[in-house]
């Protein structure tokens, strides 16, 4: 008897009166002379219980225990299958702590619309989807769980509506994009169901192998499209950076890094357990996607201002280094080399554990942000360090976490993908050759740019001076946001240090995969051994070699110095005198440098404005310059269909004159061509 | 092996420490000389560190903790890595832990540290010094990247050691195309890494063409001391990486005390000719404009890229 079928009881029976409590309770509750908030706080317990349950059945998962269950009368037809291995179980556990921490974020999180019964009802609906897609066992129940997915992160992302233009713009978006997913997905798993002849994902694996390479190739393209466009891939990314910005705080974590991830996991689980692999070009392009997306989303983070802006695209960035480990994953598994698939595959689900925990830890920070001031513009904001300490603290830790840098979580994963690229050359072919390197060299530019823009985050984002009266009178979050934050800080630092623990989770979930020859990560390092070679990395003996050279460092020039320090000194800014807000660094005046070095590929528009005073061209009244880094695919790609679109919405209109007759018309030579159209191919 | 390794770990930390210093002595002697000057000698890095050391420390208001550890972390992360890599012995207690990427990473986080204490004073200069120091590091650590991973296929590792002790065992490799390619590549990048011509101007103090300096404009005293110092020890350091990996003769690896004193005595000497001969070219280069420097920078990463596509062919079957 496992622990997975009660747990995930728990966690459905705590989303329903999570989901109740929302729908009734009133908003407030007198106790005593101050009102309580009393809906947020009881549906964040029970979103937070649910949050622990989920952990608690991935963890169970990843630690070798199975469960299944087949509910035949829930849905008609087909009835709702349910399973659970340590693939699904290590998605699961990621879900599920992102749940419980953000959860309790979420008791303090008020204002912004997210008070409303609606949104408070939803929440747990969208927590609970979130623990149950990797759980679906059949085409139906998957599609199920991932349309409950979608549509009540719609809702959610729609909260503050009434405050902002621009999330309705991206909440049309979102809706668009997400559905449009949703028919690939649907279109590719019927496609497979009917050839495999099954739905139930026991059926799709044993009918898999029968299927001709056309059909399969079809059925991977349809379905990695799909949820390809979840993991923020480019080009199809372009819903990200809108819904994730415009969304809650809280809702932003629990989407970029728990819904996101399941977009790797339906590549993982269609591409290489149910389809059982194939051919080297499926897995060439989902390499191909990642490492332009994790390129193309680190450039853009590097020139957004807007702080939550600059996560979602460093979202995209950190889902394709993912997939870069799933096709290398593939590729290796296509040539026959399973160790090396293991590796892969490894590094890419290790990376997915880490960026959940830092991007959740750094959404939540950035909303700690939101909250205090009511601005995202990292351009305004500055000076926080001083007001708001805790927050700026945890923020560093997570982007500590994000630049991939020892002693930071994000590097360990990062260096286990890099091993694995390094000894793809075991795999012989043309391809390996070309692909490989660029692949590293993908992975590496991602890296630098990473530093350059978690440092201006972090730098221009929390340290010098407030650029605003917004950020000047900042003050630091409630107790509940800040424990919620501490829990995933936590969580970052175990990752960095001891990533080694997950190690046999990490070996189970890729053999659930189908990749058989598990890598041996030891715990406390991370020891390879791979046919001729053996690499450590040992993050704790790093981080522990550091602490001692920084405590070194200082009692040595302790010792050493005879004068004491002079704090609160003037800034001497070459004999300037005291500097203003206003002349410091910007983060677009911080990203200036690099928009000029990749100008081909960003193409930043600009324009200058010229009003002269009436009576003479050559007295200026006013200059305006104004300079914008547009996202470029989505100029190129999105805005030429959707004015076609648009252009053929209106010059249609003219076929709805008004005439009755017309319409009669219409009808008869719509009847006519179909017979005729019927003739012709009878 | 203990006893000796451990030894030889210590002497490599005080020699790259004590030594950097000397080493910039060195080198500024060497281009006073080319230019007919007379010069300050070469002790005069170490006279500045002993006044530096006297000075008051001075905190300028409103700056926080990234101000007052970044040069500690600078320090820090240099003497890691001078314990690491194996400029003396390949046979130490922690040649296990030495990964090449790691070393990589630890010198970009000295950067970044420096970086956020840039922008943490606030200052103009101080934030365009970091903006400048990022965009350069972006682009630098791919090239170290891929170069790395050129000098790590035949191998067959990222373990510093296991590479040195592989090149020493088959000098070969040395001359192959990859090896060749990696090692310019490395090199440009040296020269951006460390700050030196023509990326920056490691003299300059006028305040437009900086990149270095401007970060560090704040620091006065005992913790000006340690980011100079930080700053030579990284020099020295790349220096020691290029000499370990493409001239690894005399590398000890065997746990003898006298090949291990040999060695050291080597690696001071193989050091400072790089760095005299480096000096010696800076002298005929001028320094190249902000935005010419992602030119020279592109041009490193697509030799470390026909390094690694080299030695994919020529080791791969």
């Amino acid at each position: 008897m496992s622990a997975v079928g009660p747990a995930l009881v728990a966690a459905a029976g705590l989303a329903g009166v999570g989901a109740l409590t929302g729908v009734f309770l009133p908003e407030r509750w007198q106790l005593g002379p101050t009102p309580r908030r009393m809906r947020a706080t009881v549906v964040g317990v029970c979103t937070a219980g649910l949050g622990a349950a989920g952990l608690v059945a991935g963890a169970a998962a990843l630690g070798g225990a199975r469960w299944s269950a087949d509910l035949p009368g829930v849905l008609p037809l087909a009835g709702v299958h349910l399973a659970v291995d340590a693939l699904s179980g290590l998605f699961m556990a990621v879900a599920g702590a992102v749940v419980l921490a953000v959860a309790v974020y979420g008791i303090g999180y008020a204002g912004h619309g997210t008070d409303a019964r609606g949104v408070q009802a939803v929440l747990p609906v969208f927590a609970l989807s979130l623990v149950l897609v990797p759980a679906a066992a059949s085409v139906s129940s998957f599609l199920l769980m991932w349309e409950l997915m979608a549509v009540t992160s719609l809702v959610l992302v729609l909260a503050e509506h009434r405050e902002r233009a621009s999330v309705r713009e991206a909440g049309v978006w979102y809706a668009v994009m997400t559905h449009l997913g949703l028919v690939l997905l649907l279109a590719g798993l019927m496609l497979f169901a009917a050839r495999a002849g099954g739905e139930t994902f026991t059926a799709l694996r044993a009918g898999a192998g029968g299927m001709s390479p056309q059909a399969r190739g079809t059925v991977f393209v349809l379905v990695s499209a799909a949820f390809a466009s979840k993991a923020g891939m480019v080009p199809l990314h372009a819903w990200l950076p809108r819904a994730h910005p415009e969304a809650p705080s809280h809702v932003s974590a629990l989407m970029s890094a728990a819904m996101v991830n399941l977009g790797a996991y339906g590549i993982v689980r269609v591409g290489l357990d149910l389809l059982g692999g194939g051919p080297r070009w499926w897995w060439l392009m989902v390499l191909g996607g990642g490492a332009v997306s994790a390129v193309y989303g680190i450039l853009q983070a590097a020139m957004a201002s807007d702080l939550k802006r600059l996560l979602a695209y460093s979202t995209s960035e950190n889902l394709g280094l993912v997939l870069i480990g799933v096709g290398a994953a593939g590729m290796f598994a296509d040539a026959g080399n399973q160790k090396l698939a293991a590796l892969a595959l490894t590094a890419a689900l290790l990376h997915v554990v880490n960026h959940a925990a830092f991007k959740a830890l750094l959404f939540c920070a950035a909303g700690s942000v939101l909250r205090a001031t009511g601005l995202r513009d990292l351009d305004q904001l500055g000076g926080l360090r001083t007001r708001m300490p805790a927050t700026a603290g945890l923020f560093a830790v997570a982007a500590l976490g994000a630049v991939a840098l020892p002693p930071g979580n994000g590097f360990v994963s990062e260096w286990l993908l890099l091993q694995s690229l390094i000894h793809g050359f075991a795999v012989p072919g043309v391809t390996t050759p070309i692909v490989l390197p660029l692949a590293v060299a993908a992975i590496a530019l991602s890296a630098g740019l990473a530093a350059a823009v978690f440092v201006k985050a972090l730098g221009v984002g929390f340290f010098a001076r407030p650029r605003s009266h917004q950020a000047a009178g900042a003050t630091e979050s409630p107790a509940s946001m800040l424990a919620g934050m501490g829990l995933l800080a936590a969580g970052c630092a175990a990752l960095a240090l001891v990533p080694g623990v997950l190690g046999n989770g990490l070996s189970r979930a890729t053999a659930a995969a189908g990749v058989t020859d598990g890598t041996t990560l030891s715990a406390g390092s991370m020891e390879l051994r791979l046919d001729r070679i053996s690499t450590v990395l040992s993050p704790l003996w790093v981080a522990a070699a550091l602490v001692a050279g920084v405590l070194a460092v200082s009692a040595l020039t302790r010792l050493v110095t005879r004068r004491r320090r002079r704090t609160n000194a003037r800034l001497w800014d070459c004999g300037g005198g005291a500097p203003t807000a206003r002349m410091a660094y910007t983060a677009t005046s911080f990203a200036e440098p690099l928009q000029r070095v990749f100008d081909d590929v960003l193409a930043p528009e600009q324009d200058v404005d010229v009003t002269p005073v009436r009576e003479s061209a050559y007295l200026v009244e006013r200059v305006r310059f104004q300079r914008r880094v547009p996202d470029r695919i989505e100029h190129r790609l999105y805005r030429p269909v959707l004015a076609a679109l648009s252009g053929t919405g209106q010059a249609a209109r003219r076929l709805a004159g008004g005439s009755v007759h017309l319409y009669l018309g219409y009808g008869f030579f719509g009847l006519v061509a179909l017979l005729v159209a019927l003739t012709v191919i009878q | 092996m203990n006893a000796v390794g451990t030894a030889a770990v210590a002497a490599q930390v005080v020699l790259v420490t004590a030594g950097a210093p000397l080493l910039t002595g060195l080198m500024r002697q060497v281009r006073a000389r080319m230019e007919g000057r007379a010069g300050a000698g070469i002790g005069q890095p170490w006279r500045d560190f002993r006044k530096l050391l006297r000075k008051e420390p001075i905190t300028p208001v409103g700056t926080g903790p990234a101000f007052r550890t970044a040069p500690l972390l600078l320090v820090a992360t240099a003497a890691v890595i001078a314990a690491l890599v194996p400029l003396a012995s390949t046979a130490t207690p922690v040649s296990r832990n030495a990964d090449l990427i790691v070393v990589v990473a630890l010198l970009a986080l000295g950067t970044v540290a420096l970086a956020l204490a840039g922008l943490d004073t606030g200052t103009a200069f101080g934030g365009m010094g970091a903006s400048r120091e990022m965009t350069v590091i972006a682009l630098v650590e791919p090239t170290i990247l891929l170069a790395v991973f050129a000098l790590s296929i035949p191998a067959g590792t990222t373990n510093l050691p296991a590479i040195i002790a592989d090149r020493i065992h088959d000098p070969a490799r040395l001359a192959s195309p990859a090896g060749l390619l990696a090692a310019v590549a490395l090199a440009v990048v040296t020269l951006a890494e460390t700050g030196r011509l023509p990326v920056d101007n490691p003299s300059t103090h006028l305040e437009l063409t900086m990149i270095h300096e401007a970060m560090i404009l704040e620091y006065a005293g005992p913790d000006l001391a340690l980011v100079e110092l930080g700053a030579q020890m990284r020099l020295t350091l790349l220096l020691g990486l290029l000499a370990s990996l493409f001239a690894p003769w005399g590398i000890a690896t065997s746990a003898s005390a006298a090949a291990v004193v040999l060695a050291l005595l080597l690696f001071a000497v193989k050091v400072a000719l790089l760095g005299a001969a480096l000096a010696a070219a800076e002298v005929f280069w001028a320094k190249l404009r902000l935005f010419r420097v992602p030119e020279l920078l592109a041009g490193s990463f697509l030799l470390a890229l026909l390094a690694v596509t080299a030695s994919y062919f020529l080791t791969g079957e």
